[in-house]
């Protein structure tokens, strides 16, 4: 392979884990945005996702196969599913904390985190589950780089659902509401917006789009794992610090820029995939360090 | 037997240890039991103390960090790995005496928690958090793939250390090594509590504003707590080295810090009673109850949620103050 050849089969492999990493990105940034909570939860809520869309198409593909249709439908059902559960734990554990300290308020996140993840490992015993489908291997080639449909596809869903988001938070009333509250939330509440509900319906979207992200996770290795949302939701976390934390577009360049850095990270000499992850973290530790407000972040000017 | 009964109960035993010589019967009694403990015990019931006292100085080490200081550590294995791998790399690769290891692996995770808490404690508080649990997963990643270390399978034949001549080789040995350690760790953390620093750690856990304009370098104090956490990690990291013989990667993972975390949340952070009863209960919940198995994290995880959400001071009776 040229070296050509290397930086564009490079750039693909990026661009997918990336576009991962900013969906996964989002939830953190808009539940962060909105009520200054680093949700541990997130990255698990991914994995729930990932299993949820599991369950779904094999219930459903007596029914619909397992082929483009069925998968469409579980993302979908899954969507919802993993929405309300984070609907549910913001109900249930953090909407009391709110105003307790933030230590009380970070455990009890990790708590949750915890939950999830061991929930998952208890009910499948720890084993990886194979993530059939029939979507095959097909590809284009561009000379000697391969890229499958099914990966374009992954890479044009991410990119739907991160434009809908878009529009939703800019050019609706209730995206409009999500943003007044980041700004000030005792003044929405004089305003009369329904803060709760709308906190409600952050947490219903941030989590939906880790759920939908954890399915295509899904398609695209094959296999689901109940640890696989303990990385991600770090390397999102990562993702949404180089974007800005709080900041939507944010995330999304964060999300992709980490998932590019990444794959050539891993090129370097010395640098093999073993260190993939040490990569990721070392960058977020500097990152923090040299400009903690991210790329696209506004400078806070208030309490630490 | 009703819940409110149940408090005054515990209030009552409150109310009686806060008389000075009450606390110290308690303390005599409780000590004698801890010294004559071996003499009515079998190898079981000795392993499974002191590995309670190992977890009592892991989790009065971080509750340095998390009770005192109010800053959320997920990293803290990574300052015991870097502790048990200073030990046994020096003893097992270079020979040296494991006493004069000691102070290199004190000296290495004093510099872990420099590098660490340095840049990061200028930073919002639940920055750290992510950022510890980020390092963890470094100090991790690095001692499975170096050759140094052992790679994944670790270091093995670590040599047991002489005290006076004699080897530490038995379990009552390590009984007695563990349970002098987590004495001490329990004298340095009352003192340190009652210290100037102590009441600048509670300061800055309040109100860190108000601290810092009374004169407190916000910084510097939280680099201390994370230093002096740090040191607690490294010691027994050490000891635990010469007490297995082997150490891996598998033994530092993220599961681990949660638990220590958990021992702290547990007991009541920033109480030192609170969290040797927390470390007990974190040791001896998965011996009593065999059958859990692979749920016991989460029992353990659920456990914790529900103490955050209904008695987030910990099991630990507050005492009036």
């Amino acid at each position: 392979m040229s070296t050509l050849d290397i930086i564009l089969q490079q750039l693909a492999n990026g661009l997918i884990m990336g576009s991962f990493y900013a969906m996964v990105a989002l939830g953190y940034t808009m539940v962060y945005g909105i009520i200054k909570l680093l949700n541990f939860a997130h990255g698990d809520l991914y994995m729930v996702g990932g299993f949820v869309g599991f369950l779904i198409l094999s219930a459903i593909s007596g029914l619909l196969g397992e082929s483009w249709g069925a998968i469409v439908v579980s993302m979908v059902l899954s969507m919802l599913a993993v929405g309300l559960l984070g609907v549910i734990i913001q109900r249930v554990a953090y909407r009391p904390m709110l105003q307790a300290p933030r230590l009380s308020i970070l455990i009890t996140a990790l708590a949750v985190s915890m939950v999830l993840s061991n929930g998952v490992m208890a009910i499948t015993d720890g084993e990886y589950m194979a993530f059939n489908t029939d979507l095959g291997f097909d590809g284009m080639d561009f000379g000697n780089v391969f890229i499958s449909y099914t990966q374009l596809a992954l890479v044009v869903s991410a990119t739907l659902l991160m434009v809908a988001l878009y529009l939703f938070v800019n050019k609706t009333l209730l995206g409009k509401a999500m943003r007044a509250i980041a700004i000030d939330q005792d003044a929405c509440k004089l305003m009369g917006i329904n803060v709760n509900a709308i906190i409600a319906l952050t947490f219903f979207i941030g989590s939906s789009l880790a759920g939908a992200a954890g399915v295509m996770a899904g398609v695209y290795y094959g296999s689901l794992h109940f640890s696989m949302g303990f990385v991600i939701g770090l390397k999102a976390f990562t993702a949404a610090v180089i974007g800005g934390i709080g900041s939507i577009r944010g995330a999304m360049l964060g999300g992709l820029l980490l998932g590019l850095l990444e794959a050539f990270g891993t090129q370097i000499p010395f640098i093999g995939s073993e260190w993939k992850d040490v990569f990721s973290f070392g960058l977020l530790i500097l990152l923090l360090i040299l400009k903690p407000t991210g790329i696209l972040g506004k400078t806070e000017i208030e309490r630490m | 037997m009703t819940l409110s009964s149940n408090k005054s109960l515990a209030a009552g035993i409150a109310n009686w240890l806060q008389h000075q010589h009450n606390r110290l019967i308690v303390l005599l009694v409780m000590a004698a039991l801890a010294m004559f403990f071996p003499l009515i015990a079998n190898n079981y019931m000795l392993e499974v103390l002191t590995n309670a006292w190992f977890y009592t100085i892991l989790c009065l080490g971080l509750n340095i960090v998390v009770g005192y200081a109010g800053l959320l550590d997920l990293g803290y294995a990574a300052f015991f790995a870097v502790g048990a791998y200073t030990t046994g790399i020096l003893t097992s690769q270079f020979g040296i005496n494991f006493w004069l290891t000691i102070p290199a692996a004190v000296f290495c995770s004093m510099v872990a928690g420099i590098i660490i808490g340095g840049p990061t404690l200028r930073l919002r508080s639940d920055y750290l958090a992510i950022v510890t649990l980020g390092f963890g997963e470094i100090v991790r990643i690095i001692a499975r793939n170096l050759e140094i270390t052992g790679g994944a399978s670790g270091l093995i034949g670590i040599d047991r250390p002489f005290f006076f001549g004699i080897e530490l080789s038995q379990g009552i040995h390590f009984y007695y090594v563990f349970l002098f350690l987590a004495i001490l760790a329990c004298f340095v953390s009352f003192r340190l509590q009652n210290s100037r620093l102590g009441r600048a750690w509670q300061y800055v856990r309040e109100d860190e504003d108000a601290a810092e304009a009374m004169g407190i370098n916000r910084v510097g104090v939280k680099l201390y707590a994370y230093v002096i956490g740090a040191m607690f990690g490294g010691v027994a990291g050490a000891f635990f080295a010469v007490k297995m013989t082997a150490i891996s990667p598998e033994t530092f993972t993220f599961s681990q810090s949660v638990l220590i975390l958990l021992g702290v949340v547990l007991g009541g952070m920033g109480k030192i009673p609170g969290v040797i009863v927390g470390a007990f209960a974190l040791v001896l919940f998965p011996e009593v109850f065999r059958d859990l198995g692979s749920m016991r994290m989460l029992v353990f995880a659920i456990v914790m949620l529900i103490i955050m959400l209904y008695r987030p001071e910990g099991i630990w009776p507050r005492g009036k103050s």
